[in-house]
């Protein structure tokens, strides 16, 4: 699938940009467990094929106005861009010899500052993290504890 | 190492685009959850991007939040269209119009 070529390149390119623990996060995260997620529902709910039906008209006035924004928003960079270049900067994080690769370095800081002055989110990112796994244990277990009940609603309908 | 800031902006740009175009043209919700997912990573490259070339790591920590954010979203998600799968019997938004009118 190309979903996950995609995700993949998108570690690649963390990679270039020497976002290393970011690169290793997309892919334990994306190419692990979200495209795994994916493909079990895959699996479970049969696909049936794309209808090729012409999109109806508010759906055209906002791809067009998109398309507009988008095209706009690339002028913008590109005229910007030109008018004052940047150059690829490359300087090695503080405290990294060039044969001590940034690679420690950077995660080390990363982890400094995800400890210290981002705390407060990082605690609620897990406090979110711990009310999603509720919720989908609530809401999966909801339809199957009174699957019998609901399964004939559809049938009636 | 040559690459300029504006070949990754503009590769994030692109990546939004499809991402945008498939939410709005497709009609199968997984779809359009995957298109979600890549609207979320063209950001996400964009984010790391200033973030290298600004010198800044707050970027980077921004990125980790987005992808914990990302994966509780797709947890809820995909259990919320299994849901709807047993409800509906189908994942295809042209028939999922109960809120329509």
């Amino acid at each position: 699938m190309f979903m996950i070529l995609s995700l993949v390149g998108m570690a690649a390119l963390f990679l270039l940009l020497e976002a290393y623990f970011i690169a290793i996060l997309q892919i334990l995260v994306y190419a692990g467990a979200v495209m795994v997620l994916f493909l079990f529902i895959i699996m479970l709910i049969d696909v049936e094929k794309t209808s090729k039906r012409m999109p109806d008209r508010i759906t055209l006035v906002a791809s067009l106005v998109g398309f507009g924004l988008l095209v706009f928003g690339c002028m913008y960079l590109f005229i910007d861009g030109d008018a004052q270049p940047l150059e690829a900067v490359k300087p090695l994080p503080e405290g990294a010899t060039t044969d001590n690769v940034p690679f420690a370095t950077a995660s080390r800081s990363l982890g400094y500052l995800l400890f210290t002055k981002y705390m407060l989110p990082f605690q609620v990112t897990g406090f979110l993290l711990l009310i999603a796994m509720i919720g989908v244990i609530v809401v999966s277990k909801k339809i199957s504890a009174s699957g019998d009940a609901e399964s004939e609603r559809p049938k009636r309908a | 190492m040559t690459v300029g800031l504006n070949a990754f902006l503009i590769v994030s740009g692109l990546l939004f685009t499809i991402g945008f175009f498939g939410v709005l043209l497709r009609r199968n919700t997984l779809v359009i959850y995957m298109c979600l997912e890549l609207m979320l990573n063209a950001v996400n490259l964009a984010l790391v991007g200033f973030s290298r070339y600004n010198n800044n790591l707050d970027g980077s920590v921004f990125v980790f939040f987005i992808i914990t954010v990302a994966a509780a979203e797709v947890a809820v998600g995909l259990a919320i269209i299994v849901a709807l799968y047993r409800r509906r019997q189908t994942v295809m938004v042209d028939q999922l119009s109960a809120m329509r009118d």
